[in-house]
């Protein structure tokens, strides 16, 4: 047990995802590419591959996709860590919304509101394309399973498939071991 | 305008947690549902409204929606009951299946499972990044923008918050010269 009234875990993953929530431009999938840096690369409290994992999990479970934030804080520092991850990621961001509400009406037909919103989907297409990037170098340990993440994509783009169905089928194939 | 008399707090506190109950594979279409369709709180047009307010700032989309229409009806009570109601069933449930996986994951016949069900979730990043890169094909200078992104995220692993602060002022400015 530390000496130190709070496990300083904690204030670290309340500064890391405090700092995504307000980064996390164009929704969720922007903030994996660091969200995986910090948590693996600066912090090590995991492998990649367990990073990837929990990622995986959160995709399959109901609710906003930023429970990976919960997910990732209770492995990190037990319940309390998921509660202050869980916090940390929803509230900064939460705040401005409703700070900026009030005014919203004022400008949002401005034309820099429009440049502001149109302009910064590239940074966000360029970071969710990073984050697929870094996710596929992890799961792709083999030819089976990158031909996998190849096909479940072209499925994902091309099917209305339900994408829990995707994520059972492909859980299943990975459990027959043919794919490893 | 007329205003409708809010819906009361245990009314709200119940609705976002069916949300997050049953929201699988993103909540945003779940809550859409809920608040305009079953229990008519919001108009269409004034959910697309704050929804573009959510969309425009950063962080969560659907856990800011939650903050802010809380907010807007009961101040700081609502805004905590809505954002309670909405994460309470999936943190449980997530945390319940990080505890299964702490247990089970070690297992070779999980990881095997676990390897496909990434697998499948990288698929679905890459689905999101091709999706919405789509509409940037007409426009060189913004696939220029994804290009520099990508390279610093994914490639160089520079911190995310430098990369926004350099690209996205650069990406609103190059759009607003070509509007020009």
């Amino acid at each position: 047990m530390s000496l130190l009234p709070i496990n300083p875990d904690l204030i670290d993953l309340a500064t890391i995802y405090a700092q995504l929530s307000l980064l996390a431009f164009g929704g969720g999938n922007s903030i994996l590419p660091e969200m995986q840096r910090q948590i693996v690369d600066v912090h090590h409290w995991m492998t990649a591959r367990e990073f990837v994992s929990l990622y995986a999990i959160a995709q399959a479970a109901p609710g906003p996709n930023m429970l990976v934030a919960t997910l990732i804080g209770w492995q990190v520092a037990g319940l309390s860590g998921a509660l202050v991850a869980t916090f940390a990621i929803s509230w900064p961001s939460s705040l401005l919304t409703i700070a900026v509400s009030s005014v919203w009406f004022r400008f949002r037909e401005a034309r820099w509101r429009r440049l502001v919103q149109t302009g910064i989907v590239p940074v966000t297409v360029g970071l969710v394309m990073a984050g697929a990037a870094l996710l596929t170098q992890t799961t792709a340990s083999s030819w089976g399973l990158l031909g996998l993440t190849l096909v479940a994509t072209i499925v994902f783009l091309r099917t209305k498939l339900h994408p829990l169905i995707v994520l059972a089928i492909a859980t299943a194939l990975g459990a027959s071991g043919l794919l490893s | 305008m007329l205003e409708k008399s809010p819906p009361p707090l245990r009314e709200l506190f119940m609705g976002f947690l069916s949300v997050g109950m049953f929201g699988f594979g993103g909540v945003l279409p779940w809550t859409r549902r809920m608040i305009v369709e079953q229990r008519q709180w919001l108009s269409p047009v004034e959910f697309n409204d704050m929804l573009a307010l959510c969309q425009f700032l950063p962080g969560p989309n659907v856990i800011n929606l939650s903050g802010a229409l809380g907010y807007r009806w009961y101040g700081w009570a609502g805004a905590i009951t809505c954002f309670t109601g909405l994460m309470f069933a999936p943190m449980v449930i997530i945390i319940g299946l990080g505890m299964l996986y702490a247990r089970i994951g070690g297992h070779p016949s999980v990881q095997h499972a676990f390897a496909g069900l990434s697998a499948a979730a990288s698929a679905m990043v890459i689905a999101t990044a091709l999706k919405i890169a789509a509409p940037l094909l007409k426009r060189p200078f913004a696939l220029v923008m994804v290009a520099v992104t990508f390279v610093a995220v994914a490639v160089l692993r520079l911190p995310m918050l430098y990369v926004v602060l350099a690209c996205a002022p650069l990406s609103i400015l190059l759009l607003a010269r070509m509007e020009k």
